[in-house]
Order: structure tokens, then C-alpha cells, then sequence
């Protein structure tokens, strides 16, 4: 039984630009034979853009790179059929693939750092593609080049065709990639998490482009992406993996409308956002089955909360509803009626513990020196933090928000005293932090702590987990004796909704999200009043994501903490936090209560920032965002540092620094447009 | 650019001065002068008065630092420290037991030396680098399994068993070159062949095997797979964008030596008897001439201080993020 007789091929099939037909891949590992792509089948049309949609480790990226034969040595395509403009890929021999490769198919990828050649220029990197695919050379070659820079946007082109990738901001790297990938003029683009690793603004401005680009030239594009708000704004056919295997596909309207498989319904259960706040997020419970075995049954069914008996022993075949394909039981006669699942339980706010702040800072500042010359003379100063006041109150969450480089993780390490202030206060209780000698600080840190954002990189890997836990209490001496200890790190893995019993492994034994809940074990360990929480999610899935959320709303309502969340993903913010400062180039630019900042905002960037989040309804491309990008802290504009972004900017932004307006209750904003009443602003 | 070589070349002073500190300490308060004389002397002829006539005619009669008995500035002049410390920072070496300038000799023992050095060294790098993108190019076959196999089993033997197996098969059996000796001129090559063949050869196992596991790392790199989905050939893959990428660690290894050159190679000078620098501190280290090995120490460092300089400055020619300010 394959895949090719039982999908429902679309009407328009001449018009396929690419056909996919039963993919596997094999990958081979010491252990076991991985079938990490299993009988995937879809079409890319000219001109349309097929979203590939998935969680880590379903296969999505091992699909693109089947397609452009660049699996990695140990993996192979065991069956299928890939057709390209009418020809097999697969059948083609290797030098006449490499046509193909960068000139007919063109791939960009998610790490735009780490994707491009350090040590080659950007129009070395360029002209490499116009030389081999259109015999473009010298002269020609850069006028070519020239052009596509400025096709995607890149200010003073000529400038950058001889810098270094180093030289570029993520944003800008992301755009010569995209220059590459179009060089070739190929008629598809694999465009693999392109925008995963840039701020939304960015992200916004790079989906733009390629949109654009896309209706320009009439290309095809297969989007890889996790993300359903691209998916949403990008899309016209989407196609949801998992386990190796696609489990829906349909048009973008119709799958927004109303998801089908409850894998598909789960994801976009897992969002959080602001109606959900209170209430406790969706979660997947178990984990993606391993892919070394054949599985009799569907892969999702002992996730699944509508399974049945059949779903263990019967693999679902595609069922067509609406012009959806799903590949689930539930279709089997008619469209299944699903019952929007009702909001997770509420979880209680925490009891208001004593009056006053938990911490507050005034007028914090970190400034990094500049050194040159022979004798290292400080020339300038990189102002990271410049004037920060916060407060946090006991059991509430402040969230600090803000693009890359705007200084928010370094207010996280200066309240922390891990970075030392330059001037300011760091008022912790009726205790000032700043200026504390290492060993004065000490008492202090069982009541502050850190939860990192890559929980790969945050633990020690030869480390066991209960060593991890043992360390800090030790270090801070919290609990009399080693039994105690002991008997406490249990009760903290319990706590995060880990087995006691796992105490003896090392974090390699761990998937992203058991990590994070290590991560927050260790914090907790010392009982601390507040955790900076340094973008605790951004590297996890959306269903681990919600986990964590919801661990961290449960351990505020519990132990009344306070939370410092660093973060730039603003659908957390609303789900979670109290209240919102949003940070540009090192100082507060809006505070205030969340409904208040995120319902009502003021500031131009405030509103640019959620201008340029991907909403999910279902509607294609983007409301304006911010223009241009986040400039050097060490030269930052005169006036308001937001003026050459910002559409209202006038005479007055460019020569002085706005004052602070209040606009009722703790919401504060320093914009001149707010405060003199003008270009549409409050 | 300037400023930092500048500023570097400061640093080296005070790191100079300390390895001269430490040189003689070794030579003159470790060892003193007493017991070089008795070692050189010989059990039977050391009396105090040939311990004594020693010392004078070497002149490390004189006290260490400081020469009360003379006057104004040769009471620091007029030392032990001076004379034979000091003075090597202006390449004044003295002479030698045998009554040879040691300068003098150390300038015409270079060019024997660098005449097996430094096409060992470009030979062997060309070798080493080509042999490890080969294994790289055919990377989980069984030529690069073989490969490694055999760098490992070349890295297991002795040094000394290339050398004289070498000159017993190609010398000996085939006859093809002298087995050992020197002349100046073009006429020289043919007693160069051999020994820069050794080394190359003897090099081989260790280098190619670590050349390979840089270039395995670069491979690997997230812009390698960028490059290939352009459609370029694996080899113009691993030409244009490893290759350049994987000399910034390889520089690390290979630029600090090539001011050591100068100072030859201690075992092939002697098997082959090269009258280069090597054989020279070989030589020195039998007769101990305490003198040309205290010369030899002080070169060595000079040299090595250079090398780093140089590894410093060539990464801004291959690295375009490094900037020396």
C-alpha cells in the first residue's frame, strides 16, 4: 500500500512544479537505522509557496535536503520520487544535479551566521553562483550582484558587495543569503526556517522580501518553518509534519479556518496569547515516538487525546475533507466534530505577599569601554544599559522586551551583579547590590537567580543532574546536611515534573525541554524571590514552550515568585506577563501594566514591535513594521535614539531626548509625538 | 598594524630578558664555573690552580653581577653576567672551546641547515595538506579508514628508523644518492635529497592525520553546505571554501616554526652529517661546550618570540575578523 494511490493528487497537477512522491530517507546511526522521512508525498507550485510545518526532529529539514540530494553522508533516500519540472531528480547522475543545485533550485537556510563563509566577501559568495550558473563574470557579475542587493534591500550595495559576513548585522547576512539563493534565477526556493533566528522586526522586513521576490519572478517556494504566524502570513498550501510522515494537507485558508488533525489542533492549542492568560496552556503529553521502528498504528496516537482502540494497530489512511487531506481515523465517514477544547484550568494569581517592591533598579548603567591604540586608552564606551529603572513586585511578572542588542539580557546580568553596574542602583529588598564585594553578595544570591536561554549550553555535560542541583545549595549553604540536600534535590525534580529517579543521569540524556525544567530546578534549589528568566523558551518547540509556561505560572502561584522575563517573543508576554518594559538601544522607552503597554501602546516602536509579530489570521502578508535596524550602542542617534525609525519623527526627536509622559497609572512612555500630542499618537 | 607589531616587539623585551635571566642562572649559579671546569678538567687533571687557569682563560674568573675591585661603569660591566649574558642580546657570543667565534660560526652553519630545512618544511606541508584533503575527499570509504591506519602506524615509528632505513635502502642497496655528507653550491643537492626525504617522510603520519581532523571539523560547517547547494563540485568545495577556512587553525601550528628552521634539525644534521646548526648544538651538548649551548638557548628563544609574532600577523591575512590593533 503506498502513498501514491491513496493521496488525493490536486486538479492542477501539470502546473506542479515540483512533485514529491513517497520520500524516505534512511539515516544510519551506530545504534539503529533512523527513518527520520517516511513516504512524505506533496507539490510545490509555480508561483505558490508549500509550508512545510513541524517540530523539531519531524524531518521537515531532512525532506529539503533530500530534494537537493545534500543529505549528510550518513543518511540516504531509500524510495520515493522527486520531479522537478518533469525530470527525476533522483535518476539524474551527480554533475547534472549540481545544475540543478543553486540553478534551478535554490536553498537558504536558518542560521544565517553560521551559513555564510566567514572569510569570503560578499560578492565572492555571490559571483560564485552568477560564474557557475550564468556565466556571468568581472564586470558583469557585479553589476548582477549589485542589483540583487538591492533587490533584497540591502542599503549602500556597493559598499557591502566587499564586506566580510562579520561586517553585516543577522538581518542583513539573512538578505545576502537570500542575493545567493537568487543569483542562480532558480525557478524553486527551499527557504529552511529562514527567519527563526532574527527579531520579529526583522523577520518581518526578511518574509516581506522574499514575498515580494517570490511574486516578482513567479518562483515556487518550499517554507520550512515550526512557526505558525509565518506559516499563516507566507503560505498558500501548508503541509503539517510529524514522526517522518506528513499528517495534514490543505490550503492555508482552510487549514487556519480549522485545523484538522489533532496534532495540527494541539499546535495551535499550545500558542500562548492573551486570551489564554490565566488559564493554563495546552500541553503534549510523551514525545515524539523514535523513528528506528515500523510502527503498525498511528504515530501520534499515544499523544493523541481522541484516540481510539483502531489508532494502535491500523495506520490511518488520507481522508479528504473539504479539500483538506488528513490522515487520521477520526475522518474516516464524516468530518468529525471537534469540540474547541475549553481553556486549561485556571491557575490561581499569586497571593499578594507584602507591599513594596521585591527589586528595583534606578538609573542603571553599564558601559562597556572602548580600548585603543598602543596603550589601550579608552576611547568610547559601548552604553549596553544606560538609565534603566525597573520595579518588580512580589509575585508578578515584569517582562523586558526589546530587539537583539538593545541591552535587556545585560540589565538581567547587572541586577544579578554578574556584570558589574557603571553607576545606578540595584535595590534588592532594602539591600543595595551594587558595589557588594563578591563575598557580600553572596547571602544575596539564594534570593536571586538565573534561568538561562539555551538549556544545551547551561549545564555542565559532565555533570550528573543531582550534582547540578547539590552545587548551588552547597555554594550558598542552603540545608544543614547532606541528607537534607538530598531529600530536597527529589523534591525539586518532583517539583518539575521530573522522575527523582533521573538525578544520576547527565544532560545529554535529556530532550530541550526536560533541560529547561533542570535549569529551573537548580534556580529554585536555593529558594530564591526572583528568577531572571533570560528568553527561557526561544529555543524550545511550541509544545515545550508551553510546558515550561506552564511550570512557571505554577511556581508563581505557589511560592509567590517574582519573574524578570527577558524576552522578545511578544505572544509570551501576553500570556504571562504582568507587566511590560519595552527596551531600545539601552533604555526604557514604555513600561506600564501588560493590557495596558500591549492593548493601548504609545510609543512608535512599541507598536512596531507588534506590528511586525505574524498574526494567525489566516491573512497574507505583514502590517508595516519598523524599518531599518537596531543602531550601535556605541554611537547611538542624537535626540531619540528611535528617530531614524520611526515614521513620526520630527525636528524636535532629532535634537533632545524625550522627557517621560505618564499616561495614567504606572504606564509610562518617552515619546515627543505622545507628549506634545502629535502624528496620531495619544 | 605597525602599532601592534610595535607594541608585540616591546612585549618580547622584557620576555627576552627574563629567558637571559633564566640561561644564566642555569649556566653560571646552577652549574657554576667551578664545575665546568672540573667536568671539562677531567677526574685526573682537576688541581685548584688548572680550575683557576681555566676560568681565566675563558674569563669566568670575574664575579657574577657586580665587580667591586673595578671602577665606575665596569663595575657592572666587568662581570660574568655581562660578558656572557648581556652581550648575546647584541649576538656577541664569544668563542667557543675551540677557540672558534661563535657567531661567526653560527652564520655559515645556517645555510647547511636551511638548505635541509626549509624544503623539508614546504615539501612536507604540501604533502601532509594534500594527503588530508584527499582523506577528506574520500571520507568514510575505505581509503580513508586505510589512511588513517597507516598515518598511525607511520607516527608509531621511531624517527631514527626512517633515517636509517632510508640510507640503507636508497643509499646502500640502490645506490642512488651519498649516504651522508655535505658540499656548498648546486653541486650540494644530491646529498640533500635524502635526509629532506626522511623528514618529510617521518612527518607524514602525525601531520596528515592532523590536517584531517581540521579539515573533518570545517567540512562539517553549516557555509560547506551552503556552498553545495550553489551546485559547486565537491572539489571546488573543499579548494575555495575549506581550505581557506581550515588554514586559520593549521597557521597556529605552522607559522611559529618556520623562524625555528633556522636552527636546523638536531638528529638528521648528525645521522647525515650536515655541518648545520643542529649538529652544531649536538656537537656542543657532547663536548660540553658550555658557551654554543648558551648561545643555541638564547637563539632559540629569539626565534620562537618571532614565530608568534608572525602567527599573530598572518591570521589577518587568511582571517579577515582578526584586526591587530
Amino acid at each position: 500500500m503506498t502513498m501514491l494511490e491513496e493521496l488525493p493528487k490536486p486538479a492542477a497537477l501539470a502546473a506542479d512544479l515540483l512533485a514529491v512522491r513517497g520520500l524516505k530517507v534512511e539515516l544510519q546511526t551506530p545504534r539503529a537505522t533512523l527513518r527520520p522521512v517516511d513516504g512524505v508525498s506533496f507539490a510545490v507550485r509555480a508561483g505558490e509557496t508549500f509550508a512545510l510545518l513541524g517540530e523539531s526532529g519531524c524531518g521537515k529539514s531532512m525532506t529539503a535536503l533530500a530534494l537537493m540530494r545534500l543529505l549528510p553522508m550518513a543518511a540516504r533516500i531509500a524510495a520515493g520520487q522527486v520531479e522537478f519540472s518533469g525530470r527525476d531528480l533522483l535518476a539524474r547522475p551527480e554533475a547534472a544535479m549540481r545544475e540543478v543545485r543553486g540553478g534551478q533550485i535554490a536553498m537558504i537556510f536558518q542560521e544565517p551566521s553560521t551559513s555564510l563563509n566567514p572569510v569570503m566577501t560578499v560578492f565572492d559568495q555571490i559571483a560564485e553562483v552568477l560564474g557557475l550558473h550564468r556565466g556571468l563574470y568581472g564586470e558583469a557579475a557585479r553589476g548582477e550582484a549589485l542589483r540583487l542587493l538591492g533587490a533584497v534591500g540591502i542599503p549602500d550595495p556597493a559598499e557591502r558587495l566587499s564586506a566580510y559576513p562579520f561586517e553585516l548585522s543577522g538581518g542583513m547576512k539573512q538578505r545576502v543569503m537570500i542575493a545567493m539563493a537568487l543569483a542562480g534565477e532558480p525557478q524553486l526556493l527551499i527557504a529552511d526556517e529562514p527567519t527563526t533566528a532574527l527579531d520579529v522586526t526583522i523577520q518581518a522586513q526578511v518574509l516581506e522580501v522574499l514575498m515580494r521576490l517570490q511574486a516578482e519572478r513567479g518562483m515556487g517556494m518550499l517554507l520550512i518553518t515550526h512557526d505558525l504566524g509565518v506559516v499563516s502570513k507566507m503560505a498558500h498550501q501548508v503541509g503539517v509534519m510529524y514522526a517522518g510522515e506528513l499528517v495534514e494537507t490543505g490550503d492555508r485558508a482552510h487549514f487556519f479556518a480549522a485545523p484538522l488533525h489533532p496534532y495540527s489542533r494541539k499546535l495551535f492549542a499550545a500558542l500562548p496569547s492573551e486570551a489564554l492568560r490565566g488559564h493554563a496552556l495546552e500541553t503534549l503529553q510523551g514525545t515524539v515516538p523514535p523513528l528506528d521502528r515500523a510502527f503498525a498504528g498511528c504515530r501520534f496516537a499515544d499523544r493523541c487525546p481522541a484516540v481510539m482502540a483502531r489508532c494502535h494497530s491500523e495506520a490511518p489512511g488520507w481522508h479528504s475533507v473539504d479539500g483538506q487531506q488528513v490522515r487520521c481515523h477520526l475522518f474516516e465517514n464524516e468530518r468529525a466534530e471537534w469540540v474547541k477544547a475549553a481553556p486549561g484550568a485556571v491557575v490561581p494569581a499569586a497571593a499578594a505577599k507584602a507591599d513594596g517592591p521585591v527589586l528595583e533598579t534606578r538609573g542603571l548603567e553599564v558601559h562597556f569601554p572602548i580600548r585603543k591604540g598602543l596603550f589601550k586608552r579608552v576611547v568610547g564606551h559601548v552604553r549596553a544599559v544606560d538609565g534603566v529603572s525597573l520595579s518588580i513586585s512580589a509575585g508578578r511578572t515584569l517582562a523586558l522586551v526589546g530587539e537583539s542588542g538593545c541591552g535587556k539580557t545585560t540589565v538581567g546580568k547587572a541586577i544579578l551583579q554578574l556584570v558589574r553596574p557603571t553607576a545606578g542602583e540595584v535595590l534588592f529588598g532594602k539591600h543595595q547590590l551594587v558595589g557588594l564585594s563578591p563575598q557580600a553578595m553572596k547571602p544575596h544570591r539564594k534570593g536571586l537567580q538565573m534561568v538561562f536561554q539555551d538549556p544545551f549550553a547551561s549545564l555542565n555535560p559532565r555533570m550528573r543532574i543531582g550534582d547540578i542541583l547539590l552545587e548551588g545549595m552547597a555554594a550558598l549553604k542552603v540545608g544543614e546536611s547532606l541528607e537534607a540536600r538530598s531529600a530536597r534535590i527529589d523534591e525539586l525534580l518532583q517539583r518539575v515534573g521530573l522522575d527523582p529517579a533521573m538525578r544520576s543521569r547527565f544532560p545529554h540524556e535529556f530532550s530541550g525541554g526536560q533541560r529547561q525544567r533542570i535549569a529551573i530546578a537548580r534556580a529554585l534549589a536555593v529558594a530564591p524571590a526572583l528568577i531572571v528568566c533570560d528568553e527561557p523558551t526561544s529555543a524550545l518547540d511550541v509544545s515545550v514552550q508551553a510546558q515550561i509556561l506552564n511550570l512557571l505560572r505554577e511556581l508563581q502561584a505557589e511560592l509567590g515568585l517574582s519573574y524578570l522575563f527577558i524576552t522578545h517573543n511578544l505572544a509570551v508576554v501576553d500570556y504571562l506577563a504582568h507587566d511590560v518594559a519595552v527596551m531600545y538601544l539601552g533604555r526604557i522607552v514604555e513600561a506600564g501594566p501588560a493590557e495596558q503597554v500591549l492593548r493601548a501602546p504609545a510609543h512608535p516602536y512599541t507598536r512596531a514591535l507588534l506590528a511586525a509579530v505574524p498574526k494567525l489570521d489566516g491573512e497574507h502578508g505583514f502590517a508595516a513594521g519598523a524599518g531599518g535596524e537596531i543602531p550601535s550602542p556605541i554611537n547611538p542617534p542624537g535626540g531619540c535614539h528611535f528617530h531614524p525609525r520611526c515614521p513620526l519623527a520630527r525636528e524636535v526627536c532629532r535634537g533632545e531626548y524625550p522627557g517621560q509622559t505618564t499616561l495614567g497609572g504606572s504606564h509610562v512612555v518617552h515619546c515627543h509625538a505622545v507628549s506634545e500630542g502629535w502624528g496620531g499618537a495619544h | 598594524m605597525f602599532g601592534y607589531i610595535v607594541r608585540r616587539a616591546l612585549y618580547a623585551l622584557p620576555i627576552l630578558l627574563g629567558v637571559n635571566l633564566l640561561t644564566f642562572a642555569l649556566f653560571f649559579v646552577v652549574n657554576t664555573p667551578d664545575d665546568m671546569a672540573r667536568m671539562q678538567l677531567g677526574a685526573k687533571r682537576v688541581t685548584p690552580e688548572a680550575i683557576e687557569n681555566w676560568k681565566a682563560e675563558r674569563g669566568y674568573d670575574k664575579p657574577r653581577f657586580y665587580n667591586d675591585k673595578a671602577f665606575g661603569v665596569s663595575k657592572f660591566t666587568d662581570t660574568i653576567f655581562y660578558d656572557k649574558s648581556l652581550k648575546m642580546f647584541a649576538f656577541e657570543f664569544g668563542a667557543a672551546d675551540d677557540g672558534r667565534d661563535i657567531a661567526e660560526e653560527i652564520r655559515s652553519r645556517m645555510v647547511p641547515s636551511l638548505a635541509i630545512a626549509l624544503p623539508t618544511f614546504l615539501l612536507g606541508l604540501y604533502v601532509t595538506v594534500s594527503l588530508a584533503l584527499l582523506l577528506v575527499f574520500f571520507r568514510q570509504t575505505a581509503l580513508d579508514f586505510s589512511g588513517v591506519v597507516l598515518c598511525v602506524a607511520m607516527m608509531s615509528v621511531s624517527s631514527l628508523f626512517y633515517i636509517i632505513g632510508g640510507q640503507w635502502l636508497v643509499a646502500k642497496i640502490w645506490q642512488l644518492v651519498p649516504i651522508s655528507g655535505y658540499t656548498g653550491g648546486l653541486d650540494g643537492a644530491r646529498f640533500l635529497i635524502l635526509p629532506v626525504l626522511v623528514s618529510v617522510v617521518a612527518g607524514i603520519g602525525a601531520n596528515t592525520r592532523w590536517y584531517r581532523t581540521i579539515f573533518l571539523e570545517e567540512v562539517s560547517r553549516d557555509y560547506v553546505r551552503t556552498a553545495r547547494a550553489k551546485g559547486l563540485s565537491e572539489l571546488r568545495v573543499l579548494f575555495r571554501h575549506v581550505l581557506k577556512n581550515a588554514m586559520i587553525p593549521v597557521l597556529t601550528g605552522v607559522v611559529v616554526v618556520i623562524p625555528l628552521l633556522f636552527m636546523g634539525s638536531l638528529l638528521v644534521e648528525s645521522f647525515f652529517g650536515i655541518p648545520g646548526l643542529g649538529s652544531y648544538t649536538i656537537d656542543a651538548i657532547n663536548a660540553q661546550d658550555f658557551s654554543v649551548v648558551r648561545a643555541m638557548v638564547f637563539i632559540g628563544s629569539l626565534l620562537y618570540i618571532v614565530g608568534l609574532l608572525l602567527t599573530d600577523i598572518s591570521y589577518t591575512l587568511v582571517d579577515p575578523r582578526v584586526r591587530l590593533e
